[in-house]
């Protein structure tokens, strides 16, 4: 496995900026900032004169690094250990799953928590288990 | 201007994300291996992103639903108040398999496509498939709640 600090101070102001970002995109738009709500909708694209909107989400979301990096942050390059054939897998369970649960950790995980939606309590309960429960056995059964 | 706007808001998000460590599948499996608490190799991080997320989030949701509506829509829109139903069960079940598997959810899926190289075009690729094709399959066969829609009266 590969080694990472503890970040607390980071972390949570990384997590006050994506909640900031919920709230601004209610109080413009009306809209829960969930992932995979917005990008399942270009997935073909709703015929409800969003899809510009939602492009220009995802833009942001893409182009993010660039501006972290003008701030005068590092490159943030992602340490990736799964092999492809097991991102494969993974990538198709994440896209399914989240579309077919209604949510990832964003709509659920932030919004819906925020809300005090009983359906994102229960999504986030199961996909925190199962996720727990699959890097267990990856780590140490297999 | 909802445009640009709806470009602000993903770039803070993403900034959210990079600065949170969730954009890095390594922090994100560190997380999720509570195995490693006894060895004191657990990084605890991302509770303090969900911390910080539903702190603001709950606050900031409750001033913007004072005003009567969004500033540039008609209209609140929110999911259907339904129960927890099987298929949300079964799709959250999926996804954390998946997520912990990778590391990877959608958000930082999509930060990491200029930055993660090969490795994270692959997942960002099939996460893209798996959606699309949830998404078909929902259509077919579920009957989706309308959401919530609404505005306050003046």
């Amino acid at each position: 496995m590969i080694e990472t600090a503890f970040t607390p101070i980071a972390s949570l102001a990384g997590g006050a900026l994506i909640g900031l970002a919920a709230v601004l995109l209610m109080l413009f738009q009306g809209r829960i900032a969930g992932i995979s709500g917005i990008v399942s909708r270009l997935l073909p694209p709703e015929a409800d004169g969003e899809t510009a909107g939602r492009l220009a989400f995802v833009a942001g979301l893409v182009l993010a690094p660039l501006v972290a990096y003008a701030a005068g942050s590092a490159w943030p390059v992602p340490q990736i250990a799964a092999t492809i054939p097991v991102l494969v897998v993974a990538g198709l369970l994440v896209g399914f799953g989240s579309v077919w649960g209604n949510g990832c950790t964003s709509g659920h995980g932030i919004c819906g928590l925020s809300r005090l939606s009983l359906r994102s309590l229960v999504a986030v309960a199961t996909f925190m288990a199962s996720a727990i429960a699959t890097v267990f056995v990856v780590r140490y059964l297999l | 201007m909802s445009i640009l706007v709806q470009f602000v808001i993903g770039l803070v998000f993403g900034l959210g994300l990079i600065l949170a460590g969730m954009a890095n599948p390594a922090k994100v499996l560190n997380f999720l291996d509570l195995a490693a608490i006894p060895a004191g190799r657990w990084d605890a991080s991302l509770i303090f992103v969900m911390a910080g997320g539903v702190a603001v989030a709950m606050l900031g949701y409750r001033l913007a639903f004072l005003r009567e509506r969004p500033l540039l829509a008609e209209r609140f829109s929110l999911p259907g108040a339904s129960r927890p139903d099987a298929r949300l069960v079964t799709g959250a079940a999926l996804f954390g398999i998946g997520w912990g598997l990778a590391g990877f959810c959608p958000g930082p899926a999509l930060v990491a496509a200029l930055t993660g190289g090969l490795p994270a075009l692959v997942f960002l690729a099939a996460m893209l498939a798996g959606m699309a094709l949830a998404r078909r399959l929902a259509a077919a066969t579920v009957v989706s709640m309308p959401p919530v829609e609404f505005r306050r009266e003046p």
